[in-house]
């Protein structure tokens, strides 16, 4: 799969010129635009990395104070990363002893005024699902990176992208959300684990990075910001954290919430915050969508494969566009908005139908959608799209 | 008139929700007292628990945080390792500290972190109402063990004080009571080794407190005491275990 990738931003250009459309370019390559800028000032490098390595460079570079996990495949290049580079700036690494243990290090470091970030795949995330409720409800900063395998249970180790409820529905118990970003490139990656950070310090709310193990372990070459060893985290003042007493009163971090009320009042509080990130903080790259009459929408390493597909289909003549939400939660609601009733929607998914059913709500009757969908170790490839397509057009 | 006692800095001058005859505001206060004569309430950072204790942070005035049941030393952990220069300790119940947060502990008092935990030892799970802790004794009845605690079904009472010691990055571990007032004098002493220990860097500081239960032991205040006299510090023997 990897062999198709590095033509493929050429590829996306020179349909462009032949269909005489201008795509509106994701984040990521608007990014790597303005990184190749920057570059010449001498602030960047060319790395060659992978995806779970260029999280950790990236949150490093955010100024990452304290990380702490344990270890599962397909994530491990992630810790060993920060085992390496965490300490020798002077920064917090801690192997826990459990996930539960990391994610409540995380609360901890967090609570005490530190950017925290845990990583782990999907059976060490549903055990930190207590710590990320915990986290949310004592409205605390946190990053939290799950790097998919396939499941339910002990699974395997295969890519997949099953746990996209679990992300997206809060996960734990309560009345919350985790702001949800899914890369799809390794630059991406890097990207986003910078964004989490301040997301997550923006909002005061735990963010998660969900990618799945093809992410996690692809190797791309990509421009990271220079950062000498000595760079510390990232210290900012924040006046609830604890930090002891001197000259204020006691602060309290805490989600328990008994006196008469005063948990409804937390909880509006938290549901006001969700409606603004549901207004600002929607992502997603479009292709093709103004002459499209039919949009596929993937996400993460699946929406790789459907853009190769895309790229196919366009330079045969048809009329294929694409959605690729790179937030999952807030869903990018607007994206879907078809220009008739006519244009239809492929969800294709490394799971069952998760996603599926975000885009139905998204368009709530207003157009056809189908599914395509593979999990438990096998994934769509670029010909059972490409069928797919031919079958409903 | 001079005024020669004090109600401690490091407590909020209101009542606490502790039945009568409870042991933990007497612990909590013994932390005050002792967080005040250190002079350290401006730097102190502690970690309430779930369990009865769960609102500590309402009664002491320094900061604090909230951890799930179990986790209080890995979110101390944390917050040690971020912030040195702080005085970080927790505040557990047996259930939480010896049951659900074992794991935590151990690993905790493992690493030789530089952290003081003080361990409210109750015998049962206060806050549900009464069930079996893993400090139970033997032939304790409790609403989860109807004809008392029977070591072939439930195993025998727990004593993670003693399995801690064994552990070399552990550097002090003591048990005390709250039965007299000369238990509770030798009770302060040994908490304030243990955060003195952490000011001197020392490592890892446990104190277990046998601390009375009157309500889930289904006994008055006074027979509560003696009956940690009695029967409790027979099997958690008081006295310096590291
Ligand atoms: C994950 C989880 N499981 C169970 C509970 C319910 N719970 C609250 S306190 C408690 C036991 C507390 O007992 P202990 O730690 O001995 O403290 P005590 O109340 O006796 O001081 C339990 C089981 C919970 N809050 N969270
Ligand atoms: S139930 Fe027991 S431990 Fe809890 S407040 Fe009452 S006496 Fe204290
Ligand atoms: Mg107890």
């Amino acid at each position: 799969m990897r062999g198709d990738l590095p033509g493929l931003l050429h590829r996306n250009i020179q349909i462009s010129v032949a269909a005489g459309t201008v795509p509106e370019w994701g984040l990521s390559l608007l990014s790597e635009v303005s990184m190749a800028r920057e570059k010449h000032q001498k602030k960047l490098k060319k790395i060659l990395i992978t995806g779970n390595e260029a999280i950790a460079e990236g949150a490093l570079s955010a100024g990452c104070d304290f990380y702490a996990g344990y270890p599962i495949t397909p994530q491990n290049e992630l810790i060993a990363y920060m085992a390496k580079y965490m300490p020798e700036s002077g920064r917090v690494f801690i192997q826990a002893e459990s996930e539960l243990a990391a994610i409540n290090m995380v609360y901890g470091a967090s609570a005490a005024g530190a950017r925290a970030m845990t990583s782990s795949s999907s059976p060490g995330i549903s055990l930190k699902q207590e710590g990320i409720s915990y986290i949310a409800g004592a409205e605390l900063p946190a990053v939290i990176v799950n790097i998919m395998r396939g499941g339910p249970g002990l699974g395997n180790i295969a890519p997949a992208q099953s746990d996209y409820f679990q992300a997206t529905r809060g996960g734990g118990h309560g009345d919350y959300h985790t702001i949800v970003l899914a890369p799809a490139y390794v630059q991406e990656a890097y990207d986003l684990a910078r964004t989490s950070f301040d997301l997550a310090d923006k909002y005061r709310m735990p963010v998660m990075i969900l990618g799945d193990g093809f992410l996690g372990q692809m190797m791309e070459p990509i421009l990271v910001r220079r950062r000498s060893p000595a760079t510390k985290g990232h210290n900012k003042e924040k006046p609830w954290a604890l930090t002891g007493c001197e000259g204020r009163r006691p602060n309290i971090i805490k989600s328990f919430a008994l006196a008469e009320g005063a948990l409804e009042q937390l909880n509006l509080k938290l549901q006001q915050k969700y409606k603004v990130i549901k207004n600002k903080e929607a992502r997603f790259e479009g292709l093709f969508l103004d002459d499209a009459k039919i949009v596929l929408v993937a996400y993460g390493t699946m929406a790789r494969i459907a853009k190769s597909s895309l790229t196919r289909l366009r330079l045969a003549g048809e009329r294929v566009g694409m959605i690729r939400p790179i937030s999952l939660w807030p869903f990018p609601q607007k994206a879907f908005c078809p220009r008739s009733k006519k244009i239809k929607y492929l969800v294709i998914e490394m799971s069952y139908g998760q996603m599926l059913e975000d885009v139905q709500l998204a368009l709530n009757g207003k157009a056809q959608v189908e599914f395509l969908g593979r999990s438990g170790g096998g994934l769509p490839s670029e010909e059972e799209i490409i069928n797919k397509v031919k079958k409903i057009l | 008139m001079e005024k020669i006692f004090f109600p401690p800095e490091s407590l909020y001058d209101v009542p606490t929700h502790y039945c009568p005859g409870c042991g933990h505001g007497i612990a909590h206060r013994l932390v005050a007292e002792i967080i005040d004569q250190l002079g350290i309430r401006e730097k102190t950072i502690g970690i309430a628990p779930v369990g009865c204790a769960v609102i500590a942070y309402d009664y002491w005035k320094f900061d604090c945080s909230e951890a799930a049941h179990g986790r209080a030393l890995a979110v101390a952990t944390a917050i040690k390792r971020v912030r040195p220069q702080n005085i970080v300790f927790t505040y557990q119940g047996d259930g939480d500290l010896a049951a659900i947060g074992t794991n935590e502990t151990i690993h905790a008092a493992n690493r030789g972190e530089n952290l003081t935990v003080i361990f409210i030892n109750n015998a049962v799970y206060g806050m549900t109402g009464g069930q079996m802790a893993p400090t139970t004794l033997l032939g304790q009845k409790t609403s989860t063990t109807l004809d008392g605690r029977d070591r072939q079904k439930h195993g025998y009472p727990l004593k993670i004080s003693e399995m801690l010691a064994l552990l070399p990055g552990v550097h002090y571990i003591e048990r005390v009571s709250l039965h007299s007032p000369q238990e509770v004098l030798k009770a302060k002493s040994a908490i304030r080794q243990a955060f003195e220990n952490q000011i001197n860097n020392a490592g890892f500081s446990l104190v277990e407190i046998l601390s009375p239960c009157p309500t889930c032991w289904g006994l008055s205040p006074k027979e509560s005491l003696d009956w940690i006299r009695d029967h409790m510090q027979k099997e958690f023997p008081l006295g310096r275990i590291k």
